[in-house]
């Protein structure tokens, strides 16, 4: 970013009352509602692209889809795969919300190596490296990832890469999802839907095939992603989503699919009642449901926070005023005297 | 100093400890090489080496629970017969405890494709420094609010202490290929290192050794490594056959590209063992040459590992020092060996300030303190090379915000004086 450009933004940030970052606008369900905040957008344009180091420096305003494509002429991606390609990376960095390739490829916390960010009090800092391996000081970025704009507006990631990989296809399975895993050495995506079950696999196309015989997959289109009013998604224990998705089939209306080995489990439907009643049974065996969008009359969160005594004082010694993205997390409200 | 055997105990040290205003250490099995474990002053040393249980193992949803005393080897040792592994695997593993590896987000070799630590820790019971517990992350694969889990791997016992922590497990490769390529200039070997990576081929573990380090290795471990080398990359892929073929390929045709003399695949299991010894018997191979070695760590972008080796030497031939280099060269994490006797007058100076310029010389190149060993009492001071007055602001309140009373291991880490106290002034009846 320039030097005005940083200027300005620290200026901004600083003067504001309340501040909200805004990227896309495509996670804006998340958490609750932020008003009367000044709305202050992080810069655009990728800085560097280093393949022979697989990393890449991109200014958080950034959509996915330009990111995408710049790192696909260099044969590498970077898989946050937010749900909507015109999700900007500090966007989908704040929320936090890993891709449906987790289980080959790991979370998205994964993938970023260095943060920068402008304070509540406008001070631009850094937090991380720019190396793929680096322990120098607090992992600030895995602290930043899911913050949901709370802990500072972030301005510049720099982010680890990965070889696109030379085959992928979306297979679907004739045995249960939990065989499908025991199957398979290294699938990418296992999903599991009522009645379906979808497997992706990336790798060498000698490997997929006899992946797929070994295991019984039949190629098939990509699945569809959850569409729906209301939208949420549960983490649970990823051995307990076959007890959970009996439950949830329970549940008039209710569309689900779940991401085995993994444990995210989204869910859709078109009664917001609905949504209240799958966090019921995700919380009955220890799960909890984050709302996507709709549902405005739920809670976002649901289950308590962990540590909350913890995540609030984080939260306070970084933004003492309480300015950042006021509203949108529960432990952000004025304090109320407990701990 | 005390030896709890189980998370009350640890959670009545740190009680009591607060109760007397007494700062206190965490300590595994003391392989720390940044002396994160190192008590200053009278800290109550807290060992975890008899809390070293492995609590249960899901082989079914790959992850186990353990305490925090148990050595990184032995767990691998324990999951092995369910054709499971636990990925990080630092060259001391057979001594270092998983507690430790949380606390300082350990490495190793085979680090390159598998990620580090916090990549493989899913959830940790911990100690607060007020004496509480808390489990931060969980089974589920978010936990709601912040990353707490993630943003304490790697705190050196600023934080807290682990007291239980659950591990993703790995499944064994089907197919493993180690090939050991032989280079007449260790220049060549590195770009080799970049060439690869650049060609979409992340092998699991990429490891130089240079001319020294080869030749004490060999003399020691009689591997058949070849002694007039320069340098020699240890290279392994593993993963499903034709993938690894693939890679093997690709591998043996860059070395060869770059000036490689001889590329060798280890034929079996009992050759892959003996090359591996080679590399992690190093730094034992070392006392052949000299009784005493500095090994500093710190991590450049891959593309400039050729231009800081070259520095590495000239520095060190400046204080007339030995360097050897052994590392991780596939992340571009350096270890330089600054080998010497210490009983020589006058040496420890030399070695400090060698080690000194070999950091700046790795900072300026754009790299970073600490890889994988951690910043504890060694690198504390250094931690404004690289950050900010401000960036370094953040990273004590956030310490703050863990250990409000300065009792988890002080004076790790962060430099005396770090928090601005002039700058985002608290207001009154704020919750800090």
């Amino acid at each position: 970013m320039s030097a005005t450009m940083a200027e300005e933004l620290r200026e901004a940030i600083a003067a504001a009352g309340s501040v909200v970052a805004v990227g896309g606008g495509t996670h804006s369900g998340i958490g609750g509602p932020v008003t009367g905040a000044v709305e202050v957008r992080a810069p655009v344009g990728i800085v560097d692209v280093q393949p022979s180091d697989m990393t890449v420096t991109v200014r958080a305003g950034t959509t996915f889809a330009e990111l995408d494509a710049a790192l696909a002429t260099h044969g590498q991606e970077c898989p946050l795969d937010p749900d909507e390609p015109t999700a900007t990376i500090g966007g989908t960095i704040a929320a936090g919300l890993s891709g449906r390739r987790r289980l080959g490829l790991g979370p998205m916390r994964d993938y970023l190596l260095e943060v920068r960010f402008v304070t509540a009090d406008g001070r631009e800092i850094r937090g991380g490296g720019p190396t793929v391996k680096n322990v120098t000081g607090y992992d600030i970025p895995r602290l930043f990832v899911g913050s949901l704009g709370t802990l500072g507006v972030i301005t510049q990631v720099i982010l680890r890469t990965r070889p696109r990989s030379r085959a992928s296809q979306w297979f679907r399975a004739t045995s249960s999802a939990a065989e499908v895993r025991r199957a398979l050495f290294s699938p990418t995506t296992i999903l599991g839907g009522p009645g379906t079950v979808s497997v992706l696999l990336e790798g060498d196309p000698g490997d997929l095939r006899s992946e797929a015989a070994t295991a019984g997959l039949v190629p098939s289109d990509p699945p569809q992603p959850l569409t729906g009013t209301h939208r949420g998604r549960i983490s649970i224990d990823p051995s307990l989503i076959d007890a959970l998705a009996a439950n949830l089939a329970t549940i008039a209306g209710l569309d689900r699919v779940a991401e085995y080995g993994v444990g995210t489990v989204h869910v859709a439907t078109e009664d917001p009642e609905g949504l209240g009643a799958a966090r019921q049974e995700a919380e009955a065996i220890g799960g909890w449901l984050l709302r996507i969008a709709g549902a405005p009359m739920i809670d976002p969160f649901g289950a308590g926070f962990p540590a909350v005594a913890l995540q609030r004082r984080i939260r306070t010694v970084l933004d003492p005023t309480g300015k950042l993205s006021p509203g949108r997390v529960p432990i952000t409200e004025p304090d109320d005297g407990t701990q | 100093m005390c030896f709890p055997q189980s998370t009350a105990d640890v959670a009545c040290a740190v009680q009591v400890a607060n109760r007397f205003g007494v700062p206190f250490v965490a300590r595994g099995s003391g392989t720390g090489l940044a002396g994160g474990a190192t008590p200053l002053d009278d800290a109550l040393v807290i060992v975890t080496t008899r809390m070293n249980r492995v609590l249960e193992i899901d082989a079914d949803a790959r992850r186990a629970w353990v305490e925090p005393g148990v050595l990184n080897l032995d767990l691998t040792r324990a999951v092995a017969h369910l054709g499971l592994h636990y990925a990080p695997d630092p060259s001391s593993q057979q001594a270092c405890s998983i507690g430790g590896n949380v606390g300082t987000n350990a490495g190793g070799p085979h680090c390159l494709a598998a990620g580090v630590t916090s990549a493989h820790v899913l959830a940790v019971e911990v100690v607060l420094p007020d004496g509480t517990v808390e489990i931060l992350g969980g089974l589920g694969p978010d936990a709601p609010g912040l990353d707490l889990r993630g943003t304490f791997v790697g705190s050196e016992g600023t934080m807290g202490i682990a007291t239980r922590i659950c591990v993703r497990l790995m499944p064994d490769p089907p197919e493993i290929r180690t090939l050991l390529a032989d280079f007449t200039a260790i220049d060549d070997a590195a770009a080799a290192v970049s060439a690869v990576i650049a060609a979409g081929v992340v092998p699991a573990a990429m490891e130089m050794m240079d001319a020294q380090a080869t030749r004490a290795v060999e003399d020691f471990v009689h591997a058949g490594l070849p002694r007039d080398a320069d340098a020699v990359l240890l290279v392994e892929v593993s993963g499903l056959i034709d993938g690894v073929t693939h890679d093997a390929a690709m591998i043996d045709e860059i070395c060869r590209a770059h000036g490689a003399r001889t590329v060798r695949v280890a034929v079996d299991a009992a050759e892959r063992a003996l090359l591996w010894k080679a590399r992690k018997s190093a730094f034992g191979a070392v006392a052949r040459i000299a009784p005493d070695y500095y090994l500093h760590d710190a991590v450049v972008p891959r593309t400039k590992l050729v231009e800081v080796i070259r520095q590495v030497y000239e520095i060190s031939a400046r204080y007339q020092l030995i360097a050897m280099n052994v590392f991780h060269a596939g992340d571009g994490n350096l270890h330089p060996l600054l080998v010497f006797d210490g009983r020589e007058p006058g040496i420890w100076d030399r070695v400090h300030a060698a080690g000194d310029e070999i950091l700046r010389v790795c900072i300026d190149a754009g790299g970073v303190l600490s890889g994988e060993h951690g910043i504890g009492l060694e690198k504390r001071d250094a931690m404004p090379l690289f950050f900010t007055a401000d960036d370094l602001d953040v990273q004590a309140r956030l310490r703050d915000a863990f250990d409000p009373d300065g009792l988890a291991n002080p004076d790790k880490i962060l430099p005396r004086g770090s928090r601005c106290g002039e700058v985002g002034a608290i207001p009154a009846g704020a919750w800090v």
